[in-house]
């Protein structure tokens, strides 16, 4: 291994989102600007002033576990099983014994097992419940799908789970990156999963004030840098990545879908909730200082893209700072605006929807935009997916709190023979 | 009542086995029941027969003759005396 490290590249994709409980279906649905953005049915949502969430629609638990299973497995867990299911199926690794203390998982949560949380407090607090289910702490716990998804595939090494609100599964997949890169692991799963849609979290996003209301039209409700955009929707799902070291990936020929290749980690240091230009203009010049690029090699930005108003004239500003002039000629789009928030799993189902885009030629919508802002005044795909070649794209991740991750892929450069 | 049926029934619901795989001769260990799952067991037989379990019998219940013994005791009000004893030498049900 070199003073550089070695490369990484991704050869599994996973996606269970409300556009798409598989990545073909999810991406179809993306660049048909279909929103996931509906009325909320996991509970009724009429007391609340915000009724619509990017929830996954007709998820049944036991059409994809065993009854036994489920009383260990939070949503959130149930989803990231779902996502590392089909990420290790797209792979086609088979992990021998011998390489299981080289297999690594790396899955980032911003809120945990909320769910079980919630009906436990309220067992407690208003049914005067004196103990609470045995298993309420091993379902709650931020590292749950960590752990169910090492025991699933016998992984074997490194593994953790990181929080860092809206930047988690970021955070993960770029832990999981170094470890790999810098010969910690040779595989790692690496994503997030959120699964936070409930009457509690949902009053405490509507305080903030950051939520669209879209009651009357949910699809409409998140429309991301456009002048008439009022906030985000929240969402849930997961996303997880098969990272792997290239060499290992192609003796075993596997199919890569990019390498990635820069991870940028920076803290604003100024304020919890309001973003700053500062922090996510270096984040995303470290990740290109990483993987030796300059900003005119990047053709399509999935931007972090909330749809509040204050979000979106900040990444735009941050865009310009570090891109100049190729701001304008640059490819971005916020997801968002279909799959909604979906808090720690966000910036996974994002660099899903960036890897697919990259491997495809073909740039995700920003979907719902309306009318020009004049402070957001770059190319954000409006509406409609544009073909073109793209040869490295960006996953953009500012979180609440001021913790900014940015990732970067790009088409594998073949080998000099 | 019956408190042999009652335990099959109980650990038969809360372990989501098929009927008849519990029996008054199957063990925990046996019937892949592991330290958390005993404790839900416990909880779910004091809701069922509406009393307290002391921890000294509930430390004793590793098959189901375990468990229909220990419980018929308690709910008849017996001595326990001998399970307290054995308690004090034995390990907490749960580690970390």
């Amino acid at each position: 291994m070199g003073q550089n490290g070695r490369k990484v590249v991704i050869t599994g994709l996973g996606v269970f989102a409300s556009t798409g409980k598989e990545r073909e279906s999810f991406f179809t649905n993306l660049i048909n600007a279909r929103s996931g953005v509906r009325r909320i049915s996991q509970f009724d949502p009429s007391p609340l002033s915000v009724q619509i969430a990017a929830e996954v629609p007709d998820y049944n638990p036991t059409d994809h576990f065993q009854p036994k299973r489920l009383d260990l497995l939070d949503r959130f867990t149930q989803f990231a099983l779902l996502a590392a299911r089909e990420a290790m199926e797209s792979s086609g690794l088979e992990v021998q014994e011998e390489e299981r203390p080289r297999f690594g998982v790396v899955i980032g949560s911003g809120m945990g097992g909320v769910q079980t949380f919630e009906s436990g407090c309220f067992n407690v607090y208003a049914r005067g419940a004196t103990r609470l289910h045995p298993f309420t702490i091993p379902k709650v716990m931020h590292n749950a799908p960590t752990s169910q998804i090492s025991m699933e595939y016998g992984a074997q090494g490194p593994s953790f789970s990181t929080s860092t609100a809206c930047s988690s599964s970021a955070h993960a997949i770029g832990a999981a990156f170094h470890l790999i890169k810098y010969g910690q692991a040779d595989m790692v799963l690496a994503g997030g999963s959120d699964t936070p849609i409930t009457m509690s979290m949902m009053r405490s996003w509507e305080s903030v004030r950051v939520l669209a209301n879209g009651n009357g039209n949910p699809a409409s409700a998140c429309r991301p840098f456009s002048a008439d955009r009022e906030g985000f929707v929240m969402g849930e799902g997961a996303g997880i990545l098969l990272l792997e070291e290239y060499e290992r990936a192609r003796r075993r020929g596997a199919n890569i879908f990019a390498e990635i290749c820069g991870l940028g980690m920076t803290s604003d240091a100024t304020h919890i909730t309001q973003p700053s230009v500062d922090g996510p203009a270096r984040a995303i010049r470290l990740t290109l200082e990483e993987g030796e690029m300059r900003p005119d090699e990047v053709d399509y930005i999935n931007a972090h893209g909330t749809g509040t108003p204050l979000n979106d004239v900040t990444e735009t500003e941050v865009i310009k700072r570090v891109f100049g002039e190729h701001a304008r000629r640059v490819a971005i789009s916020s997801t968002k605006s279909m799959h909604g928030h979906a808090m720690g799993a966000t910036g996974a189902i994002e660099l899903v929807a960036t890897v697919m885009a990259l491997e495809r030629g073909v740039v995700p919508p920003t979907a719902n935009y309306t009318r020009p802002d004049p402070q957001c005044d770059l190319d954000y795909v409006p509406n409609q997916a544009q073909e073109r070649p793209l040869r490295a794209a960006i996953s953009n991740s500012f979180a609440f709190g001021g913790l900014n991750a940015v990732l970067l892929v790009r088409r594998l450069k073949s080998d000099p023979m | 009542m019956d408190v042999a049926a009652k335990v099959v029934e109980v650990i038969t619901r809360e372990q989501h086995l098929p009927p008849g795989t519990v029996t008054l001769n199957s063990t925990f260990s046996e019937l892949g029941i592991d330290s958390l799952e005993g404790v839900n067991i416990l909880f779910a037989l004091e809701e069922e027969f509406k009393i307290d379990i002391p921890d000294a019998v509930a430390q004793n219940m590793k098959s189901v003759t375990q468990v229909v013994d220990g419980l018929t005791r308690v709910l008849e009000g017996k001595d326990i005396s001998d399970l307290v004893a054995i308690a004090k030498g034995s390990t907490p049900a749960a580690s970390h």
